[in-house]
C-alpha cells in the first residue's frame, strides 16, 4: 500500500519542447489522493502536452513525473494500472462495438473476461447506456462517445482520473452530466481528478485550480484562494488578469 | 503483471484484430484475388515465354504457375504486414492508437503482440490461398502444408515488423502511396518471387546482388524450400537477421523516451 500522504500526481520541473517550440516551461504541481483538480488553461497553454507526458505516451525532455510515487520513467507499469484516461480526441474503435471496445480496454489493462463483465455492466448502468452496449461506436453521438469513454476509462479501477477537455463539442445537458458524475466518482471513491479545460465556469467554488498559460503555471491552489490573490471578485476575473499581465500574452477563453 | 495477464492482454490484441479483419471484407477478399490475379493471369501469360530449368527445391520440371506461387504467398504476407502498418498509422490518426500505448504493458510486448495478430491473419489467408492454388495444379507434398508453417511464421513477422518500422516513420496517411512505391513494388519485383535468381544473373551482376540482398528474396526461398520440405539455411539466417533489426527499430521508433513519435511536432492544440 502507498503512503495516504504520497500524492496521486506528482508533476516536478517539468519542460518539454517539440523542435524551436517550448511546450512545457518548468511545470510543478501536486494532486492528492481524493482531489477534484482542475487545470486551466486557453487553447495551445501546453495542456495536451502535459497530458501526454503524464499518460507516458512519451516522456518530458526535463523534470520528473510521478504517479503514487511510481516514477513515469523508472516504474511506468505501476504507474500508468493506475491511472485512467479520457483524452480530447476520441480513442474509440468506431468499427467495434461499445462493449468490444470495453473489452478491449479491459484486456489492455490484463483483466480476465469474467472480472470485466460485471464491471462494464455497471458502469454502463452508471452512465445511462447499458442498452447501446451492442452498437457500433459509430452509431453513438458526441456526447454518448464521452460517457462510453469515461465508463472505459474506469474499468480497470484507476485512482488517479485524467480527463483532456471532456466537454468540448458536448451540449450543455451532456456537459452537466459528464462533470457532476466526475465529481461524484471523486467524492464517492476518493478518486483523484485532473480535469482540464478553458471553460472557466467548470471549476467551481471549491474546486482546486492550476492555471498553466503558455506553458507556464501561474496559479496553483484553491480557487478561492487565486480569486482572492487576484483582487478580482471572480474566478474569470482572476484569470483574465493572470493571463494578460503574463509575458507575451493575453487572451479571453 | 503476472503472466496469466500478458495473456489475457496478448488475446486482447488478436481478438481485436480479429474483429477488425472480419469486419472489413474488402480487405479480406481484395487480399485473395491479388495473389490469384497473379497466378490465374499473369503467370497464364508467362508460362511459355519463361523456361525453366530444374532448379533446388523442385526435382522436375515445373510450370511457372508452381513456381511463382511461394512468391504469391510471400507477397499475402507482404501486403498483410503492410496493411497492418497503415492500420496502425490510422488508429494514431484517429486516437485509438492511444487505447493501446497507455496499457501497463511494456510497448515490445504491446508491438510484439500486435506483430504476432497480423501473423495469424496472414496464415489464414495463406492456406485459403494455397486450396484455391490446387486448381492451377499448385500441389506440394502433403506433407509440405504443415512444413512451411514455421516459415510463413517467421517471414509474416519479419514482414510485418518491417511494417511497424514503417508505421513509425510515416506521419500521416496520406504518405502511404509512398509506401507502395517505394517499399511494396521494389520488394516483390526485385526478388526471387517472379524468376529464378540465376536468371537475374545472367542477364545482370548488379541486378542479381540487389535481389540477393532484398530480404524478401529470402522470405520467398525460405518458403519455397520448406514447401517442398527442405530447409534453407541461408535463407532462414537472413529472414531472421531482418526480424531482429526491424524490430529493434520499431521499439525504438514507439519508444516514449526516444523514439520518433516523440521527437515529432508535438500534438495539435
Amino acid at each position: 500500500m502507498t503512503d495516504p500522504n504520497t500524492p496521486a500526481l506528482a508533476v516536478r520541473n517539468v519542460s518539454h519542447a517539440f523542435g524551436e517550440r517550448k511546450a512545457l516551461d518548468d511545470v510543478s504541481f501536486t494532486i492528492g489522493a481524493g482531489d477534484f483538480t482542475v487545470l486551466l488553461g486557453l487553447n495551445g497553454a501546453g495542456k495536451t502536452t502535459l497530458f501526454a507526458l503524464v499518460t507516458g505516451l512519451y516522456h518530458s525532455r526535463q523534470g520528473s513525473i510521478s504517479v503514487y510515487g511510481s516514477d513515469l520513467r523508472r516504474e511506468p507499469l505501476q504507474a500508468l494500472a493506475r491511472i485512467g484516461a479520457v483524452f480530447q480526441q476520441s480513442t474509440l474503435d468506431l468499427d467495434l462495438t461499445v462493449e468490444q471496445n470495453m473489452f478491449y480496454h479491459a484486456a489492455l489493462h490484463g483483466m480476465a473476461r469474467t472480472v470485466a463483465a460485471p464491471r462494464i455492466a455497471a458502469e454502463l448502468e452508471r452512465i445511462g447506456l447499458a442498452d447501446r452496449k451492442r452498437d457500433r461506436a459509430r452509431e453513438l453521438s458526441g456526447g454518448q462517445r464521452r460517457r462510453i469513454e469515461l465508463a472505459r476509462a474506469l474499468i480497470h479501477e484507476p485512482s488517479l482520473l485524467l480527463l483532456d477537455e471532456p466537454t468540448v463539442g458536448l451540449d450543455i445537458e451532456s456537459r452537466q452530466f459528464l462533470l457532476d458524475h466526475v465529481r461524484k466518482l471523486c467524492a464517492e471513491r476518493g478518486m483523484a481528478v485532473l480535469w482540464a479545460t478553458h471553460l472557466i465556469d467548470e471549476a467551481d467554488h471549491d474546486s482546486r485550480v492550476v492555471v498553466l498559460h503558455k506553458g507556464k503555471v501561474l496559479a496553483d491552489g484553491p480557487s478561492s484562494e487565486v480569486v482572492r490573490s487576484s483582487g478580482q471578485p471572480h474566478l474569470r476575473g482572476a484569470f483574465d488578469r493572470l493571463t494578460q499581465s503574463a509575458p507575451g500574452g493575453k487572451g479571453k477563453p | 503483471m503476472r503472466l496469466a495477464q500478458y495473456y489475457r492482454a496478448f488475446m486482447g490484441i488478436v481478438w481485436r484484430e480479429a474483429l477488425r479483419w472480419v469486419g472489413q471484407r474488402g480487405r479480406f477478399v481484395s487480399a485473395l484475388v491479388r495473389p490469384l490475379v497473379w497466378l490465374g493471369i499473369f503467370a497464364a501469360g508467362f508460362r511459355y515465354v519463361l523456361g525453366l530449368s530444374i532448379i533446388a527445391p523442385y526435382d522436375t520440371y515445373i510450370p511457372y504457375e508452381v513456381y511463382i506461387a511461394p512468391g504469391l504467398v510471400a507477397m499475402i504476407q507482404l501486403f498483410n504486414g503492410m496493411q497492418s502498418s497503415l492500420s496502425m498509422v490510422y488508429d494514431r490518426e484517429m486516437g485509438s492508437m492511444k487505447t493501446l500505448m497507455i496499457s501497463p504493458f511494456p510497448r515490445w510486448f504491446l508491438l510484439l503482440s500486435k506483430l504476432m495478430a497480423g501473423v495469424a491473419v496472414s496464415i489464414v489467408q495463406v492456406y485459403i490461398f494455397l486450396a484455391i492454388a490446387l486448381f492451377w495444379d499448385v500441389s506440394p507434398p502433403l506433407l509440405g502444408y504443415v512444413e512451411m508453417l514455421p516459415a510463413l511464421i517467421l517471414a509474416g513477422l519479419m514482414l510485418g515488423a518491417l511494417g511497424l518500422v514503417l508505421s513509425s516513420f510515416i506521419k500521416q496517411l496520406e504518405n502511404f502511396a509512398g509506401v507502395m512505391n517505394f517499399v511494396i513494388f521494389p520488394m516483390f519485383f526485385a526478388s526471387s518471387a517472379l524468376n529464378p535468381l540465376w536468371r537475374v544473373k545472367e542477364s545482370s551482376l548488379w541486378l542479381y546482388r540487389i535481389y540477393s540482398v532484398n530480404p524478401f528474396t529470402h522470405a520467398v526461398e525460405l518458403i519455397r524450400f520448406s514447401m517442398y520440405g527442405q530447409f534453407n539455411a541461408l535463407s532462414a539466417a537472413v529472414v531472421a537477421g531482418f526480424l531482429v533489426l526491424f524490430m529493434a527499430l520499431a521499439v525504438y521508433g514507439y519508444d516514449p523516451g526516444r523514439g520518433l513519435i516523440a521527437k515529432r511536432g508535438g500534438p495539435p492544440e
